[in-house]
């Protein structure tokens, strides 16, 4: 048969990328305007941002780099690492958990006081930290009310990893449901109902379909979730009780070495957080460069 | 797979979809559902498939009834307006999906599953393609991916919503020709919703007309076009010149008209509107029965001359449409009175005037939450 051209065979076409700036000229302001607005966003942010995070390494170096070791080896900073390695290990994975299943809950269906869980998700991101670690301290405390209950069963969360955790994952609750939120709600529920309508069931679904379209959000959540797990200071603060080689996690370990005008081994363990801060920033400008449009409904951070 | 649909009811909130559909459907037709928005054709077709229940009726599959099987039961191939494929597969296991997620003792082998779903994609003619992922693909390519991956589960009636919805003309034109020789090829029941009349009546076998939640006419092309059941119908198919009329001594009448211009079938004595296309009005020779109106202005659109002019005793302002070869057209000037005869026409009792925000309001690239709105009223 002689049919014409199949214009649904073609592949689509590849446009150049042109940089809008030099396409557009009324968008350009003059070059004195752009380099002294460019450098003061520079100096402001070497003088805020670059200068602290050398300082840090500055400091933690004074006295050479054994001593760095040796405050890093020291039992007390060790069993704080291991605390903080230990407690994120919890708080990341149940919030991973409940985070997927309320965002899940809330772009997937629709039901009543939908409005009041969302607001509630982010309750988290508008008290004080300190207040999240008072509420444990009133829930669990000698004169709390589960308090008494708890020390005639010799339970103990409050001054405990037990409360450290709760508290942690208190704080860090809205970081993976608040990510995935817009990513799933621009998602929509078309690829649900298409895999339903082939037969799928729904755990299938949600294997198949759901997790994967959302893997890379998911993923990016789990590391602004974990760096805030380990870097939490506030609402540990409250509930830890300070026990040194027990319930001290980094950050309070680095208050209590500050404190005793132990600077470079403060800096020391400070180091470490900073080291994890920038491991965190650099994987996630590997994600969003790797995986941009995917992230690109919640590219707000 | 014949289909029955009876007595369906579906609201949202206060606002009903779906307001009594009755519709049977034969195996291995093509039957277009169209309608403006928030006609209700959608929701009849997420309702067949599965995807929406309603509130009451039945929807019997070849005898039986469907109403209470979740989508993944009724074996439904549906065809989305977005194509919803999975982005992080490739095209092979977008199409291999249905088969893969069988319960073991249905589920054919691997190596099955992947020959069947590359013959699948031979038929839509994107073989060669399998190893691509949905996002290197052209919309039309898409389309046919969709189209392959519904036909996996070797459906029981094929479901398409606004099946060439976000694709442009020229795209569109081919894969409508090539959906129907895939039908023919394949014989699968197939139900296709759209809002493009031009689609529906060149496609389909049969057209279901759709306005507020109710079938306004089921019928073949010439059927609705040359019959149409409602002035809605008339009005949805084209273009439309409503001239008043009257209905006296089993005569009709255009007012002002010395002759009657045919007799009625069956039709009241009192008011009426005379519904005509502007292509079906032509010049009338002397003698013929014809009603004067002046010509206002005429404007060349490509092949097409278009005539505005407004009824002489009526006052009604009409449009007339002339292939710009036709040898009328020397005679519509501007300010000219010419006599006009209707060589096709519907009537319809006076009513009230059709409301415009009746007619079609749809945009070919709508939004999603556009079309929700637009099923939820």
């Amino acid at each position: 048969m002689n049919r014409p051209v199949d214009h649904t065979l073609q592949d689509p076409p590849k446009l150049p990328f042109e940089p809008l700036i030099q396409k557009n000229a009324v968008i350009t302001e003059a070059r004195w305007v752009r380099v002294s607005l460019t450098a003061a966003a520079l100096i402001f942010l070497l003088g805020f941002l670059l200068m602290p995070l050398i300082a840090v390494f500055v400091e933690a170096l004074r006295n050479g780099i054994g001593a760095y070791f040796e405050a890093i080896v020291e039992d007390d900073a060790m069993a704080a690492i291991r605390l903080t390695l230990t407690v994120s290990l919890i708080a990341v994975p149940l919030n991973l958990v409940f985070g997927v299943i309320a965002a899940w809950a809330i772009t997937k269906h629709s039901f009543r006081f939908k409005q009041l869980l969302i607001t509630l998700i982010d309750l988290p991101f508008s008290v004080s930290p300190v207040v999240s670690g008072l509420i444990y301290v009133l829930i669990f405390g000698a004169q709390g009310w589960a308090g008494p209950w708890m020390s005639e069963h010799e339970f103990k969360v409050l001054f405990a990893v037990p409360g450290i955790v709760l508290a942690t994952t208190f704080v860090t609750f809205p970081f993976i449901a608040r990510e995935l939120i817009p990513l799933m709600q621009a998602q929509g529920t078309d690829d649900e109902q298409a895999a339903l309508s082939l037969g799928a069931n729904g755990w299938q679904v949600f294997w198949r379909v759901t997790l994967p379209n959302i893997r890379w959000g998911l993923l990016y959540g789990v590391l602004l979730c974990n760096a805030r797990a380990m870097g939490e200071f506030g609402a540990v603060s409250v509930v830890s009780g300070h026990i040194r080689g027990l319930t001290n996690t980094m950050p309070l370990h680095v208050e209590i070495l500050y404190n005793e005008y132990n600077f470079s081994a403060a800096f020391a363990v400070a180091s470490l957080l900073a080291m994890l801060a920038l491991l965190t920033l650099g994987l996630k400008s590997l994600l969003e460069w790797r995986h941009g449009n995917e992230l690109a409904a919640t590219r707000r951070h | 797979m014949d289909i029955q649909i009876r007595n369906i009811h579906k609201g949202f909130g206060s606002f009903p979809a779906l307001a009594g559909v009755d519709l049977d459907i034969a195996s291995g037709e093509l039957i277009a559902l169209l309608g403006p928005s928030g006609s209700g054709k959608t929701t009849l077709l997420r309702t067949i498939a599965g995807l929406e229940f309603p509130d009451t009726g039945q929807i019997l599959f070849g005898g039986e009834d469907t109403v209470a099987l979740p989508v993944q039961q009724r074996r439904v191939g549906f065809v989305f307006q977005h194509y919803a494929l999975f982005r992080h597969m490739t095209i092979l296991e977008n199409v291999a999906f249905g088969l893969r997620v069988r319960p073991r003792h249905e589920r054919p082998s691997d190596k099955d599953i992947k020959r069947k779903a590359a013959e699948l994609l031979d038929l839509v003619q994107l073989g060669g393609l399998e190893a691509r992922y949905p996002t290197q693909l052209s919309g039309g390519q898409r389309q046919r991916v969709a189209l392959a991956r519904a036909l996996a589960i070797e459906p029981r009636v094929l479901l398409l919503d606004e099946p060439f919805g976000a694709l442009d003309a020229k795209v569109r034109k081919d894969l409508r020709r090539w959906l129907r020789e895939l039908h023919d090829k394949t014989g699968y029941t197939t139900i296709f919703v759209t809002h493009d009349q031009e689609e529906a009546l060149e496609l389909a076998d049969r057209v279901v007309v759709m306005s507020r939640g109710r079938i306004e006419q089921v019928g073949s092309t010439d059927e609705v076009y040359e019959n149409p059941a409602t002035p809605f119908v008339f009005d949805f198919l084209g273009n439309t010149n409503i001239l008043p009329g009257e209905v006296r001594d089993h005569h009709i009448y255009v007012n002002g008209g010395p002759q009657p211009i045919a007799d009625t079938a069956g039709h009241e004595p009192g008011p009426i509107d005379i519904y005509v296309r502007p292509i079906d009005l032509r010049i009338a020779d002397a003698g013929v029965p014809s009603f004067d109106v002046d010509v206002l202005s005429t404007q060349r659109t490509g092949p097409v001359v278009r005539c505005e002019a407004r009824a002489v005793t009526s006052g009604a302002v009409i449009e007339i449409e002339l292939p710009h070869l036709h040898h009328d057209v020397p005679a519509l000037k501007a300010g000219a009175r010419v006599p006009l005869r209707l060589s096709n026409f519907s009537v319809f009792a006076r009513g009230k005037p059709i409301s415009r925000q009746a007619l079609p309001d749809v945009v070919a690239n709508a939004p999603a939450e556009y079309r929700e709105r637009a099923r939820a009223g």
